[in-house]
């Protein structure tokens, strides 16, 4: 007879898993998992928010998570498991605007939920126009932009016009496997001005222009589809100019000396930032992190650690020198004025309706 | 009688206890095969939820369509009534049902939702359902000129022939889309305009290089494999372990290598410059495109054709060939007509296997496909991770499914599928 062994060994385990259980929860911190990108950007959460925070209130564990490249994939399955268990997300603001028309992230009163500018300034002017959607609570402006080899470029490349121009820029160029961003860059190197690009590629015959212009160096493009592919690509020589996020190309230029220089010609911004996901848990201890976690120092305590610039107007004159190079990170914000002369701010309402078509037609015109 | 009855039981076979054999070893065989169950058991419910499971949701989630009915609940039953080719606007008093119905889901926050699903069918409806989200908490009679004020499109027949035809609880548009068709003005399917034409072309291209991978590494396995099976143990295992190495390597770092190997600045190309077969100025293509694709994946999945047609030609008896020699048959057709008709079951099991991870495979058409090397995997992922259309990512999940059951009937009608051999 070996079962009433056997079930004394069973019930040993339970018992001792569940003494365990009520171990950790008699003595436990609140743990809220963030969701972010890994890499270098979660790691200037890490110093910028978490850590100071965990420091300050031993209640609270924050764990990373690095899923955000498929974040809402992954929040929409919580959502319809009905088990959501992130506090917070790192969304780009057009996947937040995605999240709330969703029904998935939850609307913020910003005012209410979020600390104003030192000077009094409520939260939703500090911010302004930053806030595309209900739902979304930004964190950094990044752009995406280009980089160009110093030494194989045959001229250092100035205007957005020079990328699609094979003569004075001779050799491979790559180019982020979609259509948001390159159909507006194709329309600006065209001739259109900033302000029309949207209207124009709200029609057909802008939507074809668009495609024409990118026909012109389509057998010199190599696509990429990872952030770190382009920066990797040029470090390899196998492109001469490649689009990139500004971050990324900071590290590859001033940690990695690799001989690259920007171009910041018509750099379109996007942003990124937070949403609270519907049903999350903890709800009030992570309104509280949030509110610390987006004030004035806080976003600008960021800029120390990457390059991308705080999405408050209040944090712009605190960006101080990066924290382990020293060296004066205002330059290298994509919101400097010498980087800024001519800028795009992503059209989030034309790509929430659009880019499913022009991704679509997008492909198939890669495929021909 | 009494005696006859005597008779017959004396006739049948009891146990020491009294209960007659048969029920007795009926019993046992029941215990036997209920501990047998058990046993299966675990395995079994693993399969159901892991498999079975996710494959029925994936076929009703390719068809499911919900969303407009049950949102839009007072409008939709109403829109049916509705006679589309009238020519005519619906009435005011649907457009007071869809204020109710707009009302009562912007505050349950799921008339994007709705802006969403039907955006896959026209650009435009997320924007629409947004605005008009925002808008009509202050709408007030006249509706249908309210809703018009708001955005024009709402006076639009053809938002309405849409909506319409979206607002059962089942659609076949998802598979309308997957099949490089769309509807046409009084919703006839017809071919979709030639710039947005994607599915079929990657459909053909996953089934024609998943062919051709199977093939290459048919032919590169058999001679490996058959090396491996005729040398001696010490050595035959010490090649086996090169086969193996590569095969426990993480699939991201063969990949990479490849990348290392084949790119414009790479080994390959190096080498050739230096040797002088390419100029330095016109190094060779051969990755982030078709055939980095190709390379890389048979390189990645010649394990799965080496190992069954390995463990199969083990098993063939050497007296076999000598036999046909002995009886007249030269080297070549020994090996023809006697070596090679043995191997079928390997051949059988290495090309299934190779051939149906090829079809679903993802990670290295990504990294190394550029624009020729995708494949249909790498869309269906888009769709779930990116665009979030799950139905049409369902749909051409669906139909890579069917292609593949009809390929195994036609493989199982040729070959036989009993005929295959793992080891």
């Amino acid at each position: 007879m070996k079962h009433p062994k056997f079930n004394l060994l069973t019930s040993a385990t339970i018992a001792a898993a569940i003494g365990f259980g009520a171990a950790s929860t008699a003595y436990a911190e609140t743990e809220l998992v963030v969701v972010s990108w890994g890499g270098a950007y979660s790691a200037s959460q890490q110093k910028a928010y978490h850590e100071p925070y965990m420091a300050a209130n031993p209640g609270v564990k924050i764990i990373n998570d690095d899923s955000a490249s498929d974040g809402l994939a992954k929040l929409r399955a919580m959502n319809e498991a009905g088990n959501v268990t992130w506090a917070l997300v790192d969304m780009t603001a057009s996947n937040a605007m995605l999240a709330c028309d969703e029904g998935i992230a939850l609307e913020i009163d910003h005012d209410t939920s979020l600390a104003p500018a030192p000077d009094g300034t409520p939260a939703s002017k500090d911010f302004g126009d930053m806030i595309v959607s209900p739902c979304f609570i930004p964190q950094i402006v990044y752009s995406t932009t280009f980089g160009y080899r110093t030494d194989l470029a045959k001229v250092p490349p100035t205007s957005i016009a020079d990328v699609f121009d094979l003569e004075k820029i001779p050799g491979k160029r790559s180019l982020e496997k979609k259509p948001i961003n390159n159909m507006e860059w194709a329309l600006l190197a065209d001739g259109v001005s900033g302000d029309d690009v949207y209207n124009e590629l709200s029609t057909p015959e802008g939507v074809d222009r668009a495609f024409a212009k990118l026909d012109t160096i389509k057998d010199q493009v190599v696509w990429w589809e990872v952030g770190a592919q382009p920066a990797q690509l040029l470090s390899d020589g196998e492109v001469v100019i490649a689009s990139s996020y500004n971050g990324r190309l900071f590290s590859a230029i001033e940690e990695e000396k690799q001989p690259i220089a920007m171009m910041w010609d018509w750099q379109m911004l996007d942003l990124d930032g937070w949403v609270v996901p519907k049903g999350g848990p903890h709800h009030d201890v992570v309104m509280t992190y949030l509110t610390w976690a987006t004030d004035t120092q806080r976003l600008a305590d960021q800029a120390k650690f990457i390059s991308y610039g705080p999405a408050r107007k209040s944090s712009a004159p605190m960006v101080g020198k990066h924290a382990e190079l020293g060296i004066d990170m205002g330059p290298h914000m994509p919101t400097d004025p010498k980087n800024a002369k001519n800028t795009l701010l992503t059209g989030f309402e034309f790509w929430a309706d659009n880019a499913d078509d022009l991704t679509e037609r997008f492909q198939a015109w890669l495929s021909q | 009688m009494a005696q006859a009855a005597t008779a017959i039981e004396q006739d049948v076979m009891v146990t020491v206890d009294g209960t007659p054999l048969k029920v007795s070893l009926a019993r046992s065989l029941r215990r036997n095969k209920l501990k047998a169950l058990l046993l299966v058991l675990p395995l079994f419910l693993f399969i159901l939820v892991t498999f079975f499971i996710p494959i029925v949701d994936m076929l009703f989630r390719s068809v499911e369509n919900q969303i407009v009915g049950t949102v839009l609940h007072r409008t939709v039953p109403l829109l049916a009534q509705w006679d589309e080719r009238s020519g005519e606007l619906p009435d005011e008093t649907l457009f007071a049902a869809l204020a109710e119905d707009f009302k009562e889901a912007t505050a349950a926050k799921t008339s994007g939702r709705v802006g969403r699903r039907l955006n896959y069918e026209k650009p435009g409806f997320s924007g629409l359902f947004r605005k008009t989200g925002r808008k009509v908490k202050t709408i007030e009679p006249p509706y249908r000129e309210a809703f018009i004020k708001i955005d024009k499109k709402w006076g639009d027949l053809d938002i309405w022939r849409l909506i319409k035809r979206e607002s059962a609880a089942f659609t076949i548009a998802y598979y309308v889309s997957a099949m490089d068709l769309s509807y046409g003005d009084s919703n006839e399917i017809i071919r979709k305009d030639e710039n947005n034409r994607i599915y079929l072309k990657l459909f053909w291209r996953t089934l024609w290089m998943s062919l051709f991978i199977t093939f290459m590494c048919l032919v590169l396995a058999y001679p490996i494999s058959y090396l491996l099976s005729t040398l001696s143990v010490a050595t035959s295992n010490l090649l086996l372990i090169l086969v193996l190495l590569p095969f426990w390597t993480s699939l991201l770092v063969r990949t990479s290598a490849w990348i290392a190997l084949l790119q414009q600045e790479g080994i390959i190309n190096d080498l050739l410059v230096w040797v002088g077969v390419v100029a330095n100025d016109d190094r060779l293509q051969m990755i982030h495109n078709r055939t980095g694709t190709i390379v890389a994946m048979i390189h990645i999945l010649l394990p799965f054709m080496v190992l069954p047609l390995y463990s199969v030609m083990k098993t063939i008896p050497p007296s076999y060939l000598r036999a046909a020699r002995s009886l007249g048959a030269n080297q070549f057709t020994a090996f023809v007509r006697v070596y090679m008709p043995n191997t079928v079951s390997g051949i059988g099991a290495g090309c299934i296997l190779v051939f149906i991870l090829a079809i679903g495979y993802y990670i290295t058409p990504a990294l190394v496909g550029g624009q020729s090397g995708t494949l249909i995997s790498n869309f269906i992922a888009h769709h779930m991770s990116i665009s979030l259309n799950w139905g049409l990512a369902a749909a051409l999940g669906s139909i890579l499914l069917a292609v593949v059951l009809v390929l195994y009937f036609v493989y199982d009608k040729i070959v036989g599928i009993d005929n295959m051999k793992l080891g």
